[in-house]
């Protein structure tokens, strides 16, 4: 990070010096106002996530993400000529980002999340591309497309764009207000939410009539993230859901797994005013009509095995109430992501354990330590069941085999 | 032939308590700190896991998160007309091992020292005179005052998020407080512990009897807690696993619950652990410390030069290093002259145990915690008149049910059967209706208690190992006789139908475990001649060089000394920031 700073400050002194050389119709490229932007834009698409190693140089390349169809590797985004994108030119990164090609006609995978991108306005790509060309160029050769046949046919993607994809700019909703088109923007376009939390179709397309109503990827049950007061994040107010993604943590609840990697590379480096808006956009969604399942009776056989394995194991940290404490253990009681129907994130929280995201606001960094090594698939059956049931709590009760299936995807994952 | 290595500014040796707040302290400075710990990494999130984190047989009986005696151990004897010998088994004290240190298995009782301990024989000899104090007791003055170290006792415990109730708010008693503490400029971060039957009952019949009873301070959470790092700690469940074992709940206050995941996030902090320092280098003048030169798990040696060097590991390791690197000059029992590894001491842990009609008290002792409960101090220190008494000091009293260990509470009154079913009834009988009141208590300097580096053995990496030479002062074991017996007294009035004192009897054995309340060896002082370190615990010898920890009480009180260990460390983070790093030299000149 000190040699990108350096690389800015260095560009910030070339652009004084040379501003009074010689003058440009565009504005300067060496401009630290845009810059600086570009930085934001970056962060706020969570490029690095994708584009790095865990440890390795940021935008140099990434680790192999696994898609249903096969093996992707984020490319090296750095300006080095042989293996970064130092060869190209501003209106090659907006195709890439606009329309899903890449230099010299290369089609992307929608890994690279264009459907979302293709609404950034053209003043972001110009920023992110400046503060691109700012960046260490670093030599590191990745083999992008792993996938085996016939999905390593790029030229596929022509069809399946066909199929799924148009390219579209963003349109801001006249009726609302800035700030809820403000996070519009940021949720459909550079945040691109929807790639986590949107239910995918056969072919891997963002199921657009259910837009951020939750999706299961990676052994992960991504939560819905509208105004879904049982399953998503109705419950929340505009500030506690922007202290969530500026913090990792809120009154209820500790960011974990994926969502504690966006936090800490993207949203926790976010503006305020931005998260706000986020949440003002979000909380606006209107949840899909649907009745709330019915508890299950305290006297249930599983709902009593459930409480003896909760208050064995549970009870010391979130509480007999299911409150939990705040900012270290989550509240259970009212939780979204208890009550999804898709049970996959609380299964493997118990079985696998999970750490919450550190922040600098919110630095514990709490775990949920794993159990899977001690309790068996009925145990974890009936524990999720117990709380999934309890305090007020109500959702579809979770089986032995519901268990198993999470087991076996998170062997396979490790 | 050590590998050289680049420059830091700070290296800070062992990763405990004190390392971690010197080292945020230092980072905050800007200075480029590296943490070198000879242990491994241990957070509560990938170590104390809740399935297994009160595991007995894996913490307690084999001693997990303690330090291997084959990693290094010590020889002790009684005098030095003995030969001393190692210990193979650690048993008397249990030095931690890895990040965190012993602050990672302690118990949490967290006390400050009264104002008189820190000017102990001034305030003995002004009140008493000077013949009151024995030839051989080697006590002395901190060379500083309680008002110093008010504000740093302040820090750790708003750091640690101690639970209690002041007993002295700028000079204004409180009612519930500890009347003998000193003044204390705020209230406990926390509210106390609440009690559990035991304890409450102590406290009535102590009350009764004159005595004021008030709540154990306690670094395991009353409530959830964010400290002034932003970090947040949890309420304590009274699992009754803590002397020994990592908190699996972020209850117990440690380097990991309450500064660790701020100090691993700076970018000018590094830690290397499994990393085992070797010596302080020194120039060739023996004047400035130039680096360390350390070993890791394979066997390669480094040299880190770094302009200050801190000593934070366990005492016997801070000593140890002092005299391994020539830093100061070693004490020789034969004169009295020098002074590393002097006034070496330790702490009177003295119990008597209550046994109770069994159809009528059931003090569910499975309840429970390690600094929970209720404690007296009349029988502390100076608080009560030792003019008739012949010995001096005395200990805190407390009534501290620490829960009830499967494989080892195995509580029987006197004259029980040993084995069969005689001694299954009574363990049956006795399990629930006994009660402990302890009295942790003073351990006084004498000139023929001291530590050295051993002529005969030698740890895995052939450096002499350290030699314990320590027996208790008859002074101390008078004072433990009296304090027992008046513990006695309110042990018989709150109904015990059976009573067994344990007041510490001399010789010193390394066997059965005390505490780990061993200090000194590297007093503190104003003055040369009887100190290692000046107030602000910087060496008199060699002033980039400075060490925190319990090695440099001149002699022990009769408290548990972590939150004197602690607000020692905050201040010497202070006298670094504010004094040393302007002006890099000798912070007091004698």
């Amino acid at each position: 990070m000190t040699r990108i700073r350096l690389a800015i400050a260095a560009a910030a002194l070339l652009a004084t010096a040379s501003s009074t050389v010689h003058s440009s119709a565009r504005a300067d490229d060496q401009d630290f106002a845009l810059i600086e932007r570009g930085r934001y834009v970056a962060t706020a698409a969570d490029c690095v996530a994708c584009h790095s190693l865990p440890d390795g140089k940021p935008y140099a390349g990434g680790s192999a993400l696994q898609t249903p169809f096969g093996t992707l590797v984020a490319p090296n985004i750095t300006p080095d000529r042989e293996t970064g994108i130092g060869n190209w030119t501003e209106e090659d990164l907006r195709r890439t980002l606009r329309e899903g090609i890449g230099r010299g006609g290369k089609r992307l995978y929608p890994a690279m999340p264009y459907p979302a991108y293709t609404r950034m306005t053209d003043d972001d790509i110009r920023a992110l591309w400046t503060y691109l060309r700012t960046l260490e160029p670093v030599s590191n050769a990745v083999e992008a497309n792993q996938l085996p046949f016939p999905f390593n046919i790029r030229l596929l993607m022509a069809g399946w764009n066909l199929l799924n994809f148009e390219p579209e700019a963003f349109r801001p909703d006249p009726r609302k207000p800035a700030e809820w088109n403000r996070g519009a923007y940021l949720v459909q376009a550079l945040g691109h939410c929807g790639t986590c939390h949107t239910p995918k179709t056969m072919l891997g397309a963002d199921d657009t009539d259910r837009a951020l109503q939750g999706a299961n990827l990676q052994a992960w049950y991504a939560p819905p993230i509208t105004a879904d007061k049982r399953q998503g994040i109705g419950g929340w107010t505009a500030d506690q859901l922007a202290a969530y993604l500026k913090t990792g943590a809120n009154h209820q609840s500790l960011a974990s797994g994926p969502m504690a990697e966006e936090i800490r590379n993207s949203s926790s480096k976010m503006t305020d005013a931005d998260l706000k808006a986020i949440a003002t956009y979000l909380l606006d969604r209107t949840p899909p009509d649907g009745k709330a399942p019915t508890a299950l009776a305290a006297d249930d056989g599983r709902m009593r095995t459930g409480g003896a394995v909760y208050t064995d194991t549970c009870m010391a940290c979130h509480g007999g109430d299911g409150k939990g404490q705040t900012f270290l253990f989550p509240t259970l009681a009212g939780s979204g992501v208890v009550q999804a129907d898709d049970p996959t994130t609380l299964i493997r929280l118990v079985l696998d354990g999970s750490r919450a995201a550190a922040t600098n606001d919110r630095p514990t960094g709490p775990a949920m330590p794993p159990l899977g090594w001690r309790l068996n698939d009925a145990d974890v059956a009936a524990v999720v069941t117990y709380i999934r049931n309890s305090w007020s709590n109500a959702a579809p009760p979770v089986s032995a085999d519901d268990v198993a299936k999470v087991r076996r995807a998170l062997a396979q994952a490790n | 032939m050590a590998r050289k290595l680049p420059r830091k500014d700070v290296v800070i040796i062992g990763l405990g308590w004190t390392g971690s707040i010197i080292a945020n302290e230092l980072c905050d400075e800007g200075l480029d700190v590296v943490a070198l710990e000879r242990g491994p990494w241990r957070d509560t999130a990938t170590d104390f896991n809740i399935g297994y984190a009160p595991d007995e047989l894996r913490y307690n009986s084999r001693q997990e998160l303690m330090l291997r005696p084959a990693q290094t151990t010590v020889t002790a004897r009684n005098n030095a007309g003995q030969t001393a010998l190692p210990m193979r088994q650690y048993g008397s004290f249990h030095p931690g091992n890895g990040v965190g240190g012993a602050g990672v298995h302690w118990a949490g009782i967290t006390w400050r020292f009264s104002p008189a301990d820190f000017r102990l024989r001034s305030h003995y000899t002004e009140r008493y005179g000077a013949q009151a104090i024995p030839e051989d007791m080697t006590i002395q003055d901190w060379g500083l005052t309680y008002e110093d170290m008010e504000p740093y006792y302040d820090r750790f415990e708003y750091l640690a998020g101690v639970s209690g109730k002041a007993g002295n708010l700028n000079g204004r008693m409180q009612e519930g407080g500890n009347p003998f503490e000193g003044a204390r400029k705020r209230e406990y971060p926390n509210p106390p512990m609440m009690q559990t039957f035991g304890p409450t009952l102590f406290a009535e019949t102590a009350a009764k009897m004159g005595y004021k009873p008030f709540p154990i301070p306690s670094s395991l959470l009353s409530r959830t807690y964010t400290n002034p790092l932003g970090v947040t700690m949890g309420q304590c469940t009274f699992c009754g696993f803590c002397t020994n074992y990592g908190c699996a709940n972020y209850s117990k206050a440690s380097a990991q619950t309450t500064v660790l995941p701020v100090l691993m996030r700076k970018p000018n902090f590094e830690l290397r652990t499994l990393c085992e320092v070797l010596k302080v280098n020194l120039d060739s003048a023996g004047r400035k410390a130039t680096g360390v030169t350390y070993v890791d798990t394979s066997g390669d040696e480094f040299e880190q030069p770094a302009d200050l060097v801190i000593l934070c590991a366990f005492m016997l390791d801070n000593v140890r290093l002092m005299l391994l690197s020539g830093i100061g000059k070693p004490y020789d029992v034969r004169t009295g002259t020098g002074v590393v590894g002097r006034n070496f001491c330790y702490q009177m842990a003295n119990q008597v145990v209550g046994f109770f009609d069994p159809a009528k008290y059931n003090f569910n002792n499975f309840i429970g915690g390690g600094a929970t409960g209720m404690a007296i101090d009349e029988l502390n220190n100076d608080n009560f008149d030792h003019g008739p008494l012949g010995f001096l000091g005395g200990g805190s009293t407390r009534c501290a049910p620490i829960g009830a260990e499967p494989i080892s509470k195995r509580p029987t009154p006197p004259g029980s059967p040993t084995w069969g079913s005689g001694w299954k009834k009574a363990m049956r009988d006795s399990y629930l209706s006994n009660l402990s009141v302890g009295c942790e208590a003073s351990s006084y300097a004498n000139r023929g208690n001291f530590l050295d580096l051993d002529p005969t053995y030698t740890d895995r990496l052939g450096r002499p190992l350290m030699r314990i030479t320590f027996d208790f002062p008859e002074n101390d074991v008078k004072m433990s006789a009296y304090v027992t017996s008046k513990v006695a007294e309110i042990v018989r009035a709150m109904g015990a139908q059976q009573i067994v004192e344990y007041p510490r009897t001399g010789p010193w054995s390394t066997v059965p475990y005390q505490s780990t309340h061993v200090v000194g060896g590297t007093a503190m002082g104003a003055d040369p001649s009887t100190s290692v370190v000046n107030p602000y615990l910087q060496s008199w010898d060699v002033p980039n060089v400075f060490t925190v920890g319990a090695n440099v009480f001149p002699q022990n009180s009769g408290f548990n000394p972590t939150g004197t260990v602690g607000a020692l460390a905050f201040r010497a983070a202070d006298a670094i920031r504010g004094r040393y790093l302007k002006s890099p030299g000798p912070l007091v000149h004698a």
